[in-house]
This record gives C-alpha cells, structure tokens and sequence, in this order.
C-alpha cells in the first residue's frame, strides 16, 4: 500500500535509538538499536511483552523519561527534525503540540475535579488563545467525532460520571484537539472490556482515515494489534527483532521469537483436546546481562554457533519485511518441528458421567451487597445484586470456566463458594456437604477441598515468608502428610511446578511474575484439593508465560484429577482451556454448556457480541460486526425482564422488557437464557471465519 | 533417567543445606540491611550521633572520674576546668558524670517505653484493622478519646496520679504513645489484609491471630520500624519534660531534665551548666530523627 505513494518525509523517523536508565547497578539499557519509521495516515504498532522497552521509545520520543533515563544514542526525526539533544524550550518550538500521547489508564489522565469541557477547552485556551466559549463549542465537535453519544450533556460532567469506555474517548479527543500530526498511543485499552474495547478500537480505525495521522500504537495484545495497524514491529528485549505489514507478521514470521509468540496464544476455538501451546523456554534475558550474540539466542530453537558469537543486524529479507535474525530465510524454509523434551499430550476427552451426582452443585445462588442509603436517615436499603439466581453444576474432573465482562459477578460467585462471601440466599453443595456459609464456619476438612489460585501474582504470595514456607503452611495446617515429610512434600511439589529446589528459600520478590504464579498453584494444590477454583490465574502474565502456567495447570489436573472452576475474561483462553462455560451477565448466566456449542451458533445474542469482540490474533479471521451500545446497567437496579435488553442487538420487542426469560435447552446441557425461540437462534451465522490457508508452524496444531 | 537422578541429588543436597531455622524464615542478609543505612549521608550522622551516645552510656564509669552523686562542696557551680571537665553543678556534682550516668537512664527507658507502647499499639490497631466493623469502632474511638487530650497535660495527670518513678514514666509514656502506633498499624493493616496471600490464609482456614500476628505484621514493620524510632525521640523529651516539671526520676538519680531544670536557677551565673543537658537531649533526638529519615527515604526510593 505505501509503496503506492510517491516517497516522502516520514512524519517520525527513528534511526538506531538507544535509551539507558541509570540506577544503583549502573546503566541499564532499555533500548538499543531501535530503527522504525511511520508515515502521514499510517497506523503503526510496537508489540512485545512486558520490559521489552517499547514504552521507552515511547517516552524517549515525547522526551518523559525520567530523571534516570537517557538518550544514549540514535536519531529522532520528527517531520524531518531531529528531537534528540534538545533543550526542553527548542523541543516546544520543533515539535510544538504536533504530538499527542494516550495512556493506559483514562482515569488517571483526567483530572478528577474538573468538569470534562473545562478540561478539554482549557487545551485550547492555552494553546490556541481561542475565547472559551468557542472552545468549549469545539470541544463539542469534537467528542461528536470520537462518537461520544450526547456530548453537549458530557462536557458538564466529571470524569468519575463517565464510564470507562467513554473516558478514554475523551482523552483520545482531547489528544486529538490540537490535530496532531503524531498521535502516540500505549495501550490504550488495557484496561477495557472486551465490548467496550471494540468499539474504541473501530475508534482508532475512523480517525486514522478522518484526520489522517500518524499513529503509533504500543500493546502487548497480539490480536489488537492485528486489528488497527498496518505494519507492526515485533520488540524483544529492548530490540526490534522484526518489522512488517501485519498480514506478513502474522501468517510468515521470519523470526523465531515471533514464531514462538504466535504458537503461545491458543486460537479461538481451539481446545485442549486437539491443540497445545508452546511456551517459549527459558525467561527474557535482563538487560544488565544480555548475551553476546543474538539477544534470543539462549531460548531459540535453532541457535547455532554464529547466533553466538554475532549479533545479527536488523535487515530486509525481502520487500518491506525485515528481520534480526542470521538464519531467517532457512527457518521459513526448515517449518519448526517441537523441542524433543516437550511431551506433547493431548488432554483425552474424559468420560464424566452424566448421571453422577455432581461434585458441586449451586442452586438458584444470590448474593447482594447491602449500600449504604443516599439519604442521611431513613431511606430504603439498597443492594447491588452482583449474584442473582445463578445455578451451576461441576462433577468430578470437570473443568468449568466462567467468562463475562467486568462486574458481571464471576469474583463474587467464586468468594460466595469459596466462603469469602456470605451468600444471600441459594443452595451451596459441596461433596453432599451444605457450604452455604462463610470459610470461619466450615469444617477444616471441606475447607482443604476448595482451594484457590488468585489473579494478581504480586500480591499472592505473602513478602516476608520463603517460597518453601508458604508452599508448606498448608500442608502443616491440613496435615497432608505427616510433619517430618512437609520440606519433601514441598520440594516434590516445586518440581512438580518445574521449578526446582533450589526455590525453596527464595523470597516472592526474587521471582518473575510467572514464577509466583507457580508458587501459588503449588499452595493451592499442596492440600490435594478436589476442586480449585481459578481467579483470572493467567491474565496478568505475558503471552509465553501465560502458555507456560496454562499448561502446568493441565498437566496438575491430568495428574491429580483436580475439578476447576476458571474465570477468565479472555474468550480463547478459556475455550481451550475448559470443557463447560458459563457466559454471565450483570449477574446472571446467559448461556451455559459444553465449550465447543458455547463458540458455535446458536448463540445467547450476548456471547454473540462477545465473540464478535475479540481481538484475534489472525489477519485472515473475520468477524460479525457486532457491537453493542451503552454501557452495562447498574446492579443496583438492573433492568427488568431480560437484563439484557438494553443493549441487546437482537431485541424481539416488549416481552424482553417485562418478562424473565426462558430456558431454552439446545440438547447436551447447553442452555441459552433467551426469549428467542430456539430455532430461530439456530439460524445464526457462526461469528469468527477464517479464511484457507496456509499458517507457518501451526502444522501440528 | 538421569535427569531424574540430577534433580534427586539436587534435591538432597539442597535439603542437607537447610537448617531448621533457616527454614521458618528467610533471613535477609545483614549486608542488605547495611548497605540501604551506608546508601543514606543523612542516616548515617544519625547512626553516629546515636551510636555516641550508646557509647557513652555503655562506657559511663570510664568516661566520668567522678561519682555522679558525689558533691564537692568546695567547687559549687563552676565552670568548665581541668578537675571537672564540663563544670559542677550548685551541689558541686560533677556536670560530665551526672550526664554520662543520665544517658543510660535515658537509653534505657525511652526505648522501653516505646516498646511498651509499640507492643500495645500494635495489638489494639491489628485488631481494630483486621476484625473491623464494631471492634474497629470501639478501639479507635476510645483511642480517639485519648488523644484528644493535650499530650503533657495526660502525662501530668497520670504521674500525679501514679507518682513519679522509672516504671511510672514508662506507663504514662506507653499510654500516651500507644494510640498513636495502633493508628498507624490499623492503617497499614486495612491495606494489607485485602491482598490475596490475606484471602489465601483465610481460605486455609487460620485463626485470626496466626492472620494479625503472621500474616499481617511481619509486612509492616518497614513503616512501624521508622515510626518506631521517630517515637524514641519523642520518648526522650518526654522523658526530659517530665524530669524538668520534676515529675521524673526522683532526685538524686542523674536526669538530664532535671539537671536542666536544677541549673536552670543558675543561668545568668553558669550559664553551661544548662547547655550540656539541654544539648544532650536535642543531639540524641536529632540524631535519632536523622537516622529514621535516612531510612525511610533510602527504603521508600526504589520500591
């Protein structure tokens, strides 16, 4: 496409940056050898896991970064001048306000006490002299172009009276007030939903072509990426290891590392029962430390002597896709065969038996959480329904996922089992045992069958204790094994999470965020627990040690016969990894049954949307386009009938508004909570297609 | 196959290599703790400052020639001199030894009294922060009710009350500093115990206290431990104010409140012999609030 145009001046131009931050050890570089350049109207992404410096280059081109962090080396051209070695007062001149930055978080670029239209007109009060009414008058034009429904009445709110989608429409206008000819954006919709996520980035896609400027777009998601740029470069370590359009990434990467990366994310609709991921081995070397040759040479699977002993230089391989890698045209050529100590297993499809009685079984479940009255006396109580009437069963072995947007109640429905939660009113059976209370009343023995692994690998792991020590608490507490076997229980339990003895005296903060997730599960299983139940386990994690904690997770339940119960928010994930999932709502379950009917029509209208919200990482996928409006109600006070209703696409008419709706059973336990007649939700178009042909790597798959 | 007998022997050796202490906790090496106090200029006068002070309280019977309760009726309020190196008092006691002796008293009961207070806090604030709801209202309301009282006007109230001695300025000191320090563990223990190792005890079923004592207190004692010195200096001038309004050690134990107050009478005639106490006291506080400083900013830096 670019090679269309005739040549001109890129808008940014950057020529073997290297940035270093100083700190107590000495210069730690970030960056080395960046080389990128991106073009007027074109969307362009860096994409890399977490450390590998590509916010770095963000902040080394708008010149934040920090008192520690340096340009050490390279060039910044932007619209044909050099940024770098600028004082602060020329860097205003040079680049004036012609880039614009767009954060992760919304609520942290807004200022909480201002209203929205002050704080937008007050960039263009200061900037451009305009008289504030005309500016606030633009302003209101402007959030009509970030699609922000009702912008006369949001400029007179406060950012907290926005929901998070909208916040970030609101920086991205704002950012967009001055017509940027540079618009940087670093992970702008991390912190969304799904749903909500789509829309802003159909956003981005309109903007690029209306305003026609040039955007970098920083994220560690494969499939977003995919999505909104045209070219992307692939970072490592604080290098780019390869550049090109995105269809040319994605169906023939030349480097390894990118290879990898592609074969750690399971594909939606693929399961566990006929597809495995491949953790990349080994972790990102620290930058303190990098090796001599080729920065991926420790953890590649075709390093040879060369990969070494030179570091190979970023160079095209062939038009407009270059790569850093010694041996790239012969790795295409050679297909990658898995390392030969993988044991490739497939998890057998298990013979659970339907008639048994079910390990847990949750009937017509609630559990509010009383709000204190907006009046100061009096005043009716009010609850936030964040679990209403939901009813699941688990036997034995199963695995059981739960997947929804946030504050659809998934965490609340796992504390209200676990015990963490009282429940409100529902049944709560567990092995024949009544569990309808908090874990202080439980008995010891039902309290060590229901174990948990939580999401945040930071703050599972308690500071001050060793690894040897927390994994053992439990097995002292329940008295697993008798007490002079405890440290060989716990070293059996580190190998068993592959990672080994010599953790036993570690601390949690002398771990990888990967590593703490391992300890975690270790001390979850430690008891031998019938059923663990799995809070988000691998969303903090990057993509190849996310593949790497999933599969130790299968291995542990083939090996134990555990029952899990995974939430997730993340669509393929959970399809690969469960064999039931329950998709909830505000609350409620819309639809629930066996994985592969939950990702083939017919569809609750929800998961419909759902799906078609998913980023997937594959030029070739199609999705419905399918987007749903407004944001989720209030639990408070969620609306009648179906709760759907208000945002639902597929809306029949009134009966949706007044009435519950029924349970339509589509046959094998998969049941739909729809007032659409069955046959008609039938008749729905699978959401996700994807094109023939032919994908590199994947032959095994 | 051998890499199974690789890891068993790892394994062994590894096991071997534990001691049964070593085990229940992970010892943070002394140089790291060390080296965050050498990092810091400012906790390092503090440390000296401090240190000197130990010193002379360790060494007082080398340091001093003199009794401290000795009185030479032939040299009454003089001036630094070769005999009495930092003067006499109106009682003819020598100024040097009187301090040197009144250091240890100091020394040892400013940081009793902090711990006293310390322990008590602690407790009362770990309760308040984990149990919440009702307990957490009654414990800190009544620790609000204490506070609101003028923090010298309590001390007088419960030395009148009890009367002055060594073990009655402890109580009156913890009873005054302990809402301070539950304040501050409750504070710390309300952000803690929604981290999800807290969740993770629960669901193994621990009692509250293994939760309070355990779980929770071991990751605040960064914060308590700072605190805790800055409160050592606030011991100290209580401990001084107390002295100097003669509600502290009863005369003649040497104090170096009550050496001020003594020689205060005497300030336009020797003047010194109100400085070396009133020196004394602000040196150590300084240089107690040096050193918590130092500390805290070199251990807040790079979190």
């Amino acid at each position: 496409m670019q090679q269309s145009h005739k040549p001109q001046t890129p808008i940014l131009d950057v020529r073997d940056l290297a940035i270093s931050y100083e700190t107590r050890y000495g210069d730690v570089p970030a960056v080395r050898d960046v080389s990128f350049d991106i073009q007027r109207g074109e969307a362009h992404s860096i994409v890399g896991e977490s450390g590998c410096g590509k916010s770095t280059v963000a902040f080394g081109i708008v010149n934040f970064l920090g008192r520690n962090g340096r340009i050490v080396n390279g060039q910044i051209l932007f619209q044909g001048q050099d940024l770098v070695g600028r004082s602060p007062e020329e860097l205003r001149q040079v680049r004036g306000d012609r880039i614009a930055m767009v954060y992760q978080d919304p609520m942290q670029a807004l200022n909480p006490s201002m209203r929205i239209g002050d704080q937008m007109a007050e960039v263009l009060v200061v900037h451009r002299m305009m008289p504030r009414a005309r500016a606030l008058d633009y302003c209101v034009t402007m959030l009509k172009r970030v699609q922000m429904p009702d912008p006369e009445n949001v400029i007179r709110r406060y950012p907290h009276q926005l929901s998070g989608g909208q916040q970030q429409r609101v920086v991205i206008g704002m950012a967009l007030l001055n017509d940027p000819a540079l618009l940087i954006m670093d992970e702008p919709t991390t912190a969304l939903d799904v749903t909500v996520e789509a829309t802003v980035l159909d956003l981005i896609s309109t903007l690029q072509r209306e305003f026609d400027t040039a955007i970098m777009y920083i994220s560690h998601n494969l499939g977003v990426v995919a999505r909104v740029s045209s070219k992307v470069a692939v970072m490592y370590a604080g290098e780019i290891v390869e550049r090109a359009a995105v269809s040319d990434v994605y169906l023939s990467p030349y480097h390894p590392y990118t290879q990898g990366l592609m074969r750690c994310v399971p594909r939606l609709g693929q399961s566990k029962r006929e597809s495995f991921l491949y953790p990349i081995r080994g972790r990102v070397p620290s930058p303190k430390n990098l090796p001599p040759g080729c920065i991926f040479e420790p953890r590649c699977d075709y390093a040879r002597d060369l990969c070494r002993q030179r570091r190979p230089e970023l160079r095209p391989i062939k038009l407009g896709h270059w790569g850093r890698c010694h041996f790239a045209e012969e790795i295409v050529q050679m297909g990658w065969q898995p390392p030969e100590d993988f044991v490739a297993q497939y998890t057998a499809e298990r013979s659970v038996d339907a008639a048994a009685r079910p390990l847990l079984k949750v009937t017509h479940a609630q559990t509010f959480y009383p709000v204190a009255s907006q009046k100061l006396i009096g005043g009716k109580k009010q609850f936030v329904r964040a679990v209403d009437d939901v009813s699941i069963e688990v036997r034995k072995g199963e695995t059981l996922g739960i997947v929804g947007e946030s504050g659809c109640g998934k965490s609340t429905l796992v504390k209200t089992i676990v015990g963490m939660e009282k429940p409100t009113s529902g049944d709560f059976e567990f092995m024949g045992f009544d569990i309808a209370m908090p874990v202080s009343k439980r008995k010891l023995e039902l309290i060590q069958e229901l174990q948990m692994v939580f999401q945040n690998p930071d703050s599972t792991l308690n500071p001050s204790f060793s690894v040897g020590y927390q994994i053992g608490r439990p097995l002292r507490r329940f008295q697993t094994v008798p007490r002079g076997q405890v440290e060989g229980e716990v070293m059996r339990l580190l190998d068993m999470m592959k990672l080994g003895g010599r953790y036993y005296n570690r601390l949690p903060r002398q771990l990888s965020g990967g590593e703490k997730q391992r300890v975690g599960i270790a001390r979850a299983i430690a008891g031998r627990p019938e059923v663990v139940l799995c809070d988000e386990p691998v969303s903090a994690l990057d993509v190849s040690v996310q593949a790497a904690v999933l599969n130790l997770l299968l291995e542990i339940q083939k090996e134990i016969d555990t029952t899990m119960i995974f939430i997730a928010h993340d669509l393929s994930v959970v399809r690969f990894f469960c064999d039931n999932i329950a998709v909830m709502y505000l609350g409620q379950i819309a639809e629930i049954g066996p994985a592969e009917a939950i990702y083939a029509p017919p569809y609750h209208p929800y998961t419909e949307a759902l799906l078609s919200a998913v980023p997937i990482p594959d030029p070739r996928a199609e999705q419905k386009h399918i987007r749903l409006e407004g944001a989720v109600p209030s639990a408070l006070n969620p609306p009648s009938g179906c709760r759907f209703h208000t945002r639902c696409p597929r809306k029949i008419g009134k009966i949706c508004e007044t009435e519950t709706p029924p349970w339509r059973d589509a046959g094998n336990g998969h049941r739909i909570f729809c007032h659409i007649p069955l046959a008609e939700l039938r008749q729905m178009d699978p959401v996700v297609t994807v094109r023939p042909g032919n994908r590199l790597g994947r032959q095994h798959a | 196959m051998t890499m199974d007998a690789q890891t068993a022997s790892d394994r062994k050796r590894n096991m071997r290599r534990l001691s049964p202490t070593e085990l229940k906790r992970p010892k943070e090496s002394l140089r790291d703790r060390m080296s965050i106090i050498l990092r810091s200029r400012v906790a390092i006068i503090g440390l000296v400052i401090v240190l000197f002070w130990v010193w002379v309280a360790i060494f007082a019977p080398v340091i001093s020639v003199h009794d401290p309760l000795a009185q030479d009726a032939t040299a009454i309020n003089q001036g630094p001199s070769a005999q009495y190196l930092l003067g006499t008092d109106a009682l003819g006691r020598d100024v040097l030894a009187r301090l040197a002796y009144g250091s240890r008293t100091i020394l040892m009961l400013a940081p009793l009294s902090v711990l006293a207070a310390v322990i008590v806090g602690t407790f009362l604030g770990l309760v308040g922060g984990y149990f919440g709801g009702l307990v957490d209202e009654i414990v800190m309301r009544i620790l609000d009710a204490i506070m609101a009282f003028p923090t010298i006007l309590l001390y007088l109230i419960i030395i009148a009350a009890i009367g002055p001695s060594a073990i009655n300025v402890v109580i009156a000191i913890t009873f005054v500093g302990a809402p301070g320090v539950a304040r501050l563990v409750r504070s710390l223990a309300l952000d803690i115990r929604v981290r999800d190792y807290i969740r993770a005890a629960e669901l193994r079923g621990e009692s509250p206290w293994y939760i309070m004592f355990f779980e929770i207190l071991p990751n605040a004692r960064g914060p308590l431990i700072i605190d805790s010195m800055l409160r050592v200096g606030y011991a100290i001038f209580a401990i001084g104010t107390l002295g100097f309004l003669g509600l502290g050690l009863p005369p003649p134990t040497p104090d170096w409140g009550g050496m001020i107050s003594a020689a205060r009478k005497y300030i336009w005639t020797n003047p010194l012999s109100v400085l070396w106490p009133a020196l004394a006291i602000s040196s150590l506080v300084v240089g107690l609030n040096l050193f918590a400083d130092g500390l805290r900013e070199e251990s807040t830096r790079y979190q």
